[in-house]
């Protein structure tokens, strides 16, 4: 039987008749929380924010409370707010739904934020692919004007701040922090080396500058409305609130489902959820936090101690669904992008697949990672071209830990990460895959089999 | 330059609004890039001496965000996610079929002009893949027969073309 969804963030987005004008909005109750918010001090919203004990949705898990408090207010300097909107992590795709179907949500928890850091102006960077998404924005946010919802003013309280919508142009770089930040400047979106810049303190335009994921600042609408003590109820102590997770690859039904976070386990999810896999097939491996996250095979065991001192000893079935969990089996929740692979899956093309991805997308600041990725794209590449060798598995790792913790930012871990966990899983496909080609060879065939994934 | 009186009423009323000039740079060359098709030399230096910068700060901005071009593109321009989750889903099978069906090599432009098809990374629709995109509308679970209907469509006028911008 499948297990029920319990909606927070989407709970009326996939709703007949619900529609992403700001009547509708209203109709729901919309707004009733930024009117609220501007009879409050920003910070008594702060606090609730902190005790909510939300954790950022965009991939870091870092809590956004606590990121507030970092703000340097002190300064006199302006205070910017930005929502990080370039949703680019493959496998993830839930922004995308709050953008185009429910946009005034966003507007809502953008304002409510804007207000609890004082912000003078907010941007929302969007990623270019989103055509649509942008023009729903720019409408909504024209109706939210019209209605003194933002810009001069708001409701009447003295608080003025307007959003800039800023559409990003297919650099995947501009979801980390401050390459977004740099991108915002006009300038290339190369990260800044943190410390001295972390966005809070010396951020866009050298100003103090909050970035959030989309998802989290539609949360601080809900901690507004139910208080963060009570937010923090729903999920389990330090994994507060609601996850959605977009869950693609080899299911019966891939999509995007929000759950208490620790309110299902990863078996639940792929077989009870997303009616589990295509006739006849076997799990084979799961990537459960959007293409960086370590990947986890099906097979393994999963033992060692949680955070708060007790044993886990879990199949892959048995992960719960939340930040530390999947933390502790050597992994993250990430972005929330769990993609599916079933025993078709070639090991090493998806590899090169995602090798291809991170090559793309380096930003080429620094040295490790500019060079070092696309030696792993081509030795992925040529192990399916035919010319494989057994040494290679050894090679891609041995690349992969001289990128890790030697750039600037999270881009080489994120790039790293998929080489060293296939490699730690999978070796014995990534050896094979050269005996079977030298067999093939002696045996005056095509060295290389035709690829499905690259 | 010849810029549509609608490009330049919109970029006059975008640059004031961002707190420096510079910041407005990359929504330049969107605007720009949606009147012209692309990117020339010319459209580089009047967008700088717009925002006062210099050509060279248009032109790291310009080779380094993908969505930004410095060719034409074919009166269709075909984008083929082709990042994992799309994969597995039959993204480069679907690719393939599109290649046959348009006559056109996947990097290139077809000789008529019509087409332009390209490998593009993750489009952030990853429950729907293989995700295919003409122009600025997105097609969602496009397999091999499907690409095809979609490539007779293209053929007989009743799909836009790529460079639709309103």
């Amino acid at each position: 039987m499948a297990i029920q969804e319990q909606r927070l963030i989407f709970k009326h987005l996939d709703e007949p008749g619900y529609s992403n004008d700001i009547d509708c909005y209203l109709r729901h109750g919309g707004y009733e929380q930024l009117k609220q918010a501007v009879t409050m001090k920003p910070e008594d919203i702060c606090a609730e924010v902190m005790d909510s004990g939300v954790r950022g949705r965009g991939g870091a898990g870092f809590p956004a409370g606590m990121k507030w408090k970092f703000l340097d207010r002190k300064s006199g300097k302006p205070i910017y707010l930005v929502c990080n909107a370039d949703e680019s992590e493959p496998g993830t795709f839930k922004d995308r739904q709050i953008i185009h179907k429910d946009p005034h949500q966003l507007i809502e928890g953008m304002m409510c934020s804007a207000y609890a850091i004082q912000a003078k102006l907010a941007f929302i960077y969007i990623r270019g692919e989103f055509f649509q998404g942008y023009r729903i924005l720019e409408r909504a946010i024209e109706e939210a004007r019209e209605k003194n919802l933002l810009g001069e003013n708001i409701l009447g309280s003295g608080y003025s701040c307007d959003i800039i919508v800023h559409r990003g142009a297919g650099a995947y770089i501009c979801g980390e922090e401050t390459g977004l930040i740099e991108s915002l400047e006009g300038f290339r979106a190369n990260p800044r080396i943190k410390p001295p810049y972390f966005p809070a303190a010396l951020g866009l335009y050298q100003c103090p500058t909050i970035v959030n994921n989309v998802e989290t600042l539609c949360d601080v609408k809900h901690i507004i409305e139910m208080g963060g003590k009570e937010f923090a109820k729903i999920g389990t102590p330090g994994n507060s609130g609601t996850r959605i997770w977009c869950v693609s690859g080899h299911v019966q039904k891939p999509g995007y489902y929000e759950f208490p976070c620790a309110a299902i386990t990863l078996g639940q999810l792929i077989y009870d959820v997303c009616g589990g896999l295509k006739p006849g097939r076997k799990l084979k491996a799961v990537i459960p936090g959007g293409s960086s996250s370590k990947i986890l095979r099906a097979d393994e065991r999963f033992t060692g101690k949680l955070k708060n001192g007790t044993d886990f000893d879990w199949g892959i079935e048995d992960i719960p669904m939340d930040f530390d969990s999947l933390m502790a089996v050597g992994s993250m929740s990430g972005s929330g992008g769990v993609i599916v692979m079933d025993d078709s899956t070639d090991m090493v093309e998806a590899l090169a697949n995602i090798n291809y991805f991170y090559a793309h997308e380096s930003c080429g600041q620094c040295t490790p990672c500019r060079e070092g990725v696309p030696w792993m794209r081509k030795i992925t590449q040529r192990m399916i071209e035919g010319n494989a060798r057994e040494e290679d598995a050894d090679l891609l790792n041995s690349i992969a830990d001289q990128i890790a913790g030697r750039t600037i930012c999270a881009f080489g871990e994120a790039a790293s990460w998929p080489v060293q966990s296939f490699i730690a899983k999978f070796k014995d496909e990534f050896v094979e895959k050269a005996r079977e080609q030298a067999a093939r060879r002696k045996a005056g065939e095509l060295a290389a089999k035709e690829t499905t994934l690259i | 330059m010849n810029l549509k009186p609608e490009t330049i009423a919109k970029i006059d009323q975008l640059v004031p609004r961002y707190p420096t000039q510079r910041s407005a740079a990359l929504p330049l060359c969107h605007l720009v890039q949606e009147d012209q098709g692309y990117l020339s030399n010319e459209a580089i230096e009047w967008i700088a001496a717009r925002l006062e910068l210099e050509p060279i700060n248009i032109q790291e901005i310009v080779t380094f965000y993908p969505m930004l071009r410095t060719e034409p593109v074919g009166k269709h321009h075909v984008r083929v996610c082709r990042t994992l989750p799309c994969a597995l889903a039959g993204a480069y099978q679907t690719c393939r079929r599109l290649e046959q069906e348009l006559s056109c090599k996947v990097g290139h432009t077809s000789e008529d002009g019509e087409f332009t098809l390209e490998y593009v990374e993750c489009h952030a629709d990853c429950g729907h893949g293989p995700v295919v995109m003409i122009g600025e509308e997105q097609y969602n679970d496009i397999d091999p027969d499907k690409a095809s209907e979609l490539a007779a469509k293209m053929k007989s006028g009743e799909l836009p073309g790529g460079i639709t911008y309103s």
